[in-house]
């Protein structure tokens, strides 16, 4: 049994997500993290805007920004930079993270700013009335898009890649263990680290493509869901449809806010 | 047969904070040893003897309401 009480602000609870929402199991996966890095809850900061996801700082016992819609990123670079010793965990969605918030997302990535961002891809606007996100796949249905969606999604781990990020893995919670690895390895990296977590939205989206029951998007989950191990041997036929989990970049360069430091050293020394 | 072992042969006690539960059914569908059922809309622990406590009920349940011991 692990203590996650301990961790909670127990008197927010039962929290606020729907049945079989799996923004819970996310939760315990980060408060695992946490207490596995062994890192300080005094020096933790969790930065949130808007959503389902963003909901999660008021259950955590650290301290934590709720703001607003889309600007998590923006806040975080705040805090981060009037004081880089802080661990900064940003908590976002599809939505937040890349359609309100999409600017900012790519440019802290390109940075490197050292934040961890935990992005909750559910593919629907949860909160709001299950519109259609970035990440609703194609042919699926959402309240903007009754007939299915005919766009395109976002590959956000690829995007973050291509923006700069210095570490990106993706997970999933009906594989809660290696989630849990994912948060903690991007907990412990410099430089901008995303997680992307595919969690299930069984109200806004489950509801409307025939999985409005939560273990039905466990299973489509289970299903689709594959880990970078397993990819390595499976025949470009058998990827199709599939998604790829684990560690997807992890390298290292410099950090905004050492660079910062340095810069402003460097011209005080003139 | 050590203390250890012993021990692990001890059953498991699975608590249910049944107020915060609120009926996903993740639990009972991934249980390998079909040890919970549903009752009234709430996650109930059936066949406690059956579990292995391979924690997965606990991992995975979103509303921090079910514990394995």
């Amino acid at each position: 049994m692990f203590n996650y009480l301990e961790y909670v602000r127990e008197e927010n609870f039962p929290h606020i997500w729907c049945s079989g929402c799996g923004d819970g199991i996310v939760l315990k996966a980060l408060i695992r993290a946490m207490e596995a890095t062994g890192m300080s809850r005094d020096e933790a900061v969790m930065v949130s805007g808007i959503g389902c996801s963003s909901r999660t700082p008021g259950y955590v016992d650290i301290n934590t920004l709720h703001t607003t819609h889309g600007r998590a990123i923006p806040f975080a670079t705040g805090v981060k930079h009037a004081n880089p010793g802080l661990k900064v965990i940003v908590v976002t969605g599809d939505g937040d993270a890349t359609a309100i918030g999409g600017n900012h997302f790519i440019h802290a990535a390109r940075r490197n700013i050292d934040l961890t961002v935990l992005l909750y891809n559910n593919y629907i606007y949860g909160m709001t009335g299950g519109q259609c996100s970035p990440t609703t796949p194609i042919g699926y249905k959402a309240s903007t898009a009754q007939f299915g969606n005919i766009e395109p999604t976002f590959n956000i781990s690829g995007l973050a890649i291509a923006a700069g990020a210095s570490f990106v893995a993706r997970a999933d919670v009906y594989n809660a263990k290696q989630c849990e690895k994912m948060i903690g390895l991007a907990l412990e990296k410099k430089g901008f680290s995303l997680v992307e977590i595919l969690t299930p939205c069984p109200t806004a989206f489950g509801r409307r493509n025939k999985m409005a029951s939560p273990v039905k998007l466990m299973e489509w989950l289970r299903d689709h869901v594959v880990s970078g191990a397993k990819w390595e041997k499976l025949s470009e036929e058998d990827r199709e449809g599939k998604i790829r989990s684990g560690i997807l970049i992890d390298v290292d360069k410099p950090e905004y806010t050492e660079e910062y430091k340095k810069l402003t050293e460097k011209l005080r020394a003139v | 047969m050590t203390e250890e072992q012993s021990a692990s042969k001890k059953s498991a006690v699975i608590r249910v904070k049944t107020e915060w539960c609120k009926g996903c059914e993740i639990c009972v569908a991934f249980c390998p040893k079909d040890v919970l059922e549903m009752e009234g809309g709430k996650v109930k622990v059936a066949r406690p003897d059956d579990c292995i406590k391979c924690m997965l009920c606990e991992l995975r349940c979103p509303d921090f309401a079910i514990t394995v011991e």
